[in-house]
């Protein structure tokens, strides 16, 4: 293990990251928002519920990128990047997939209020069967993985996978739900970036929002990276 | 008969512009929570989550640092 000071080790990043949350938390609950009907205050989740998947997105982009690292050195430090960033992508994806659920109940599916959708037009939704897909291709990366007992053999074999996997994420996340009927915003253009469907008193906090969680999910990831090396060194011993 | 078209036109002008302003004023916000700052509470409560999970990140990556020393 020569790179002993590369930028996992560095703090100016993982600073930047915690200032940038603790922004995001005071300036997303106290700024002004655009007064929407139906949504309302809940306007606010996309500080979090859609800097979930920006997350994931760019955390699985780190993975698939080690994985062809990988491919091409043959080092198997690569392979240990790219499934930790696997797994936080995961786990990013899993919390932006539940708070959206939580965050549809109140506004596409309001039991109370009988002028939203029923369930049975939820269930059909694009967006959530497209994200369920590409959620369900990274849980089958982790699950090939571990089945295979040889070091060598697994790293390749679960890196060609994670390119495949990542080439699925792209078409369900993002061409799926706008070729068909969605209630998901954003279908016309990319959401929360396009300047059309984001209010600019909205984006001050959004960006920051992003790169917050963003660093945070590559802080956690490069803890759990460096205890895997310290593994793979003690098992080399 | 001009004017009165003018008029109309006019008035019917300004129906709507009232009708799509009654439509923004109904948008029901947490106006009361900022009135009576109830809303700083739930700002301090998230911020304390956040910093203590912080704390957590930031002592496991200490701890992960002195590992890597005494294998080093």
């Amino acid at each position: 293990m020569t790179d002993t000071k590369n930028y996992m080790y560095k703090s100016w990043w993982k600073i930047a990251s915690v200032i940038l949350l603790i922004y995001t938390f005071i300036a997303g609950f106290l700024l002004k928002v655009p007064e929407l009907p139906a949504l309302q205050e809940t306007i606010r989740n996309l500080y979090f519920h859609v800097c979930m998947w920006f997350a994931m997105m760019i955390l699985f982009t780190v993975s698939v990128v080690n994985s062809i690292k990988y491919l091409r050195t043959f080092n198997l430090k690569y392979d240990i990047y790219a499934r930790q960033y696997a797994v936080v992508g995961i786990v990013m994806g899993v919390l932006g997939y539940s708070t959206g659920a939580i965050w549809m109940t109140y506004t596409w599916a309001d039991p109370n209020n009988p002028a939203f959708q029923s369930f049975g037009a939820l269930a059909r939704e694009p967006k959530l069967i497209g994200a369920a897909i590409a959620l369900l291709i990274y849980f089958a990366y982790l699950v090939l993985r571990d089945s295979v007992n040889d070091m060598d053999k697994r790293a390749r074999i679960s890196s060609v996978y994670n390119i495949f996997a990542y080439a699925m994420l792209f078409p369900s996340i993002w061409i799926l739900p706008r070729v068909m009927d969605s209630l998901h915003p954003g279908r016309e253009g990319n959401p929360a970036l396009n300047t059309s469907d984001i209010d600019s008193s909205m984006r001050i906090v959004f960006y920051p929002a992003v790169i917050g969680w963003t660093l945070l999910g590559v802080w956690i990831t490069t803890l759990k990276i460096r205890l895997n090396l310290l593994k793979e060194k003690k098992m080399m011993q | 008969m001009s004017i009165i078209k003018k008029i109309t036109m006019m008035l019917a002008i300004m129906m709507i512009s009232i009708v799509t302003f009654a439509q923004d004023k109904k948008v029901e916000m947490a106006d009361k929570m900022r009135d009576n700052g109830r809303i700083y509470v739930v700002v301090a409560v998230v911020l304390t989550i956040l910093i203590g999970l912080i704390l957590y990140v930031v002592r496991l990556d200490k701890k992960m640092s002195r590992l890597e020393k005494e294998n080093s």
